[in-house]
């Protein structure tokens, strides 16, 4: 019996004795924590998306208390997450403009040709590593998904070869900004529908040759939009979102038809 | 007198922790980016290495010898060293916030770093006295931290480096951690 027995005591005294002694120790180094970084941090989504600029929801909630950040930079809590932390700190709710991600191609299947089968790792990474990747035109969307895969709210799916954002899942992380090896993907303002589905720097010709649908730099938005808010830098025309009333004349100037309302 | 000086430079440089018996491998990657947090990590790890000898020797001869219950030093073993783990961060936590920030998770990760259970099992197994290990203890963390420092300093050098893209990173870190570590194989002919 005492086989057992002993073992079992010893071990139980080191035990009880360890927590003896932490119990002590957490008395004498206690810290005191403010109570609103952990109220904070509960109203946060808890999603550790760093869209913020800060390591995670519990750095963020403790940079509002101890650095004053401001109260609404959660993109995925949006306008609830703002309110709530601008009441646990009892300030006025400042405004919050709702982000979404869109995917700056539209070069599917159909205005695309293939250069190359490619065989390799199936990942957008691996194929841009490949003379630039495998499509026709090398700015546009690979169509292989790593956006896809860096996203956790399934907010983006492959339509024809071509990564879309579905706006109403999208949290506006910059998870899949990160991950894109053409850099296609950009965040904008959600109430601002007027968007340029093309990234492509290479002249008019050249981009008429690669892709149906891109943009060949022609700037007849440019002089239409009757807010100057269209500017065509490097063959490419883009849309400043501070300027745009979502009126749609560029839309129905476009010769080629590659402004879209998303 | 000599066996103590084996002791100390084996400990340190031939038989060294993190190097030459690849004990501590986590944190010895982790923390060695910055050079004030890996002498913060070699000080932490040296402090645990000691207080855990000054206990689990006493514990092994007085206690688990004279019952006959040597199996049960890995266990007690480790719950010694999770309790000091414990109590260092505690510590930190209240009197050197911004070296408890800056170790983030490799401080608790002490509690499984092996080479502090090394430390102690190895007191045990080479039949240590007591002075002995607490110096095998105390010159096998100078010798975890001087391996951190040394590899920080590479590390620096490795952010300047022009690396091919594909070594970027992790993989370059791991080359350079081997072609230190094969650099200290050179003073295993230090003594025989």
């Amino acid at each position: 019996m005492t086989t057992y027995l002993v073992p079992v005591l010893i071990l139980a005294g080191c035990g009880i004795l360890a927590g003896v002694l932490l119990t002590v120790a957490a008395k004498v180094f206690y810290v005191k924590v403010d109570e609103r970084i952990e109220k904070i941090s509960a109203s946060l989504p808890q999603a550790n998306c760093g869209a913020c600029g800060y390591a995670g929801c519990a750095d963020y909630a403790s940079a509002i208390i101890n650095s004053g950040a401001p109260t609404n930079l959660c993109r995925p809590g949006g306008a609830d997450a703002a309110g709530k932390i601008a009441e646990i700190l009892g300030v006025a709710a400042s405004e919050v403009v709702p982000m979404v991600a869109v995917v700056r191609c539209n070069g599917d299947c159909n205005a695309t040709t293939p250069a190359f089968d490619f065989d390799g790792v199936q990942s957008c990474k691996a194929v841009k590593r490949f003379y630039g990747g495998n499509g026709s035109c090398k700015y546009g969307c690979i169509g292989l998904g790593d956006c896809l895969a860096a996203c956790d709210r399934d907010a983006i799916k492959l339509e024809n070869g071509v990564a879309k954002v579905i706006p109403l899942l999208c949290g506006a992380c910059g998870q899949c900004v990160a991950v894109c090896p053409n850099q296609l993907i950009e965040i904008r303002p959600l109430n601002k529908h007027v968007e340029v589905l093309c990234s492509s720097a290479a002249n008019g010709k050249e981009t008429k040759l690669s892709c149906k649908n891109g943009c060949i730099g022609c700037k007849i938005c440019e002089k239409k939009c009757p807010e100057g808010a269209i500017t065509v830098t490097d063959f490419h025309a883009a849309v400043d979102h501070d300027k745009c009333t979502n009126c749609g004349t560029c839309i129905e100037a476009c010769p080629v038809k590659v402004i879209h309302r998303v | 007198m000599k066996s103590i000086l084996v002791i100390v430079l084996s400990a340190m440089l031939t038989d060294n922790f993190a190097l030459s018996k690849f004990m501590g491998i986590c944190p010895f990657l982790g923390v060695s980016k910055k050079l004030d947090s890996a002498t913060g990590m070699g000080v932490a790890v040296t402090f645990v290495m000691i207080c855990a000898t000054l206990v689990t020797y006493p514990i092994h001869y007085g206690i688990l010898v004279p019952n006959s219950l040597e199996y049960l030093d890995t266990v007690v073993f480790i719950l010694v060293i999770a309790l000091f783990v414990q109590l260092v961060e505690n510590f930190l936590k209240k009197c050197i916030p911004a070296l408890y920030k800056s170790l983030g998770v490799y401080l608790p990760l002490i509690t499984t770093n092996c080479a502090v259970l090394g430390v102690t099992v190895l007191n045990i197994d080479n039949a240590y006295n007591f002075g002995e290990s607490i110096i095998n203890a105390l010159c096998g963390g100078l010798g975890f931290m001087l391996a951190l420092v040394i590899f920080s300093g590479v590390r620096r050098k490795l952010e300047y480096a022009d690396i091919p893209e594909t070594f970027k990173g992790v993989p370059a870190t791991l080359i350079a951690a081997s072609i230190v570590s094969v650099s200290f194989m050179g003073f295993s002919g230090l003594f025989n």
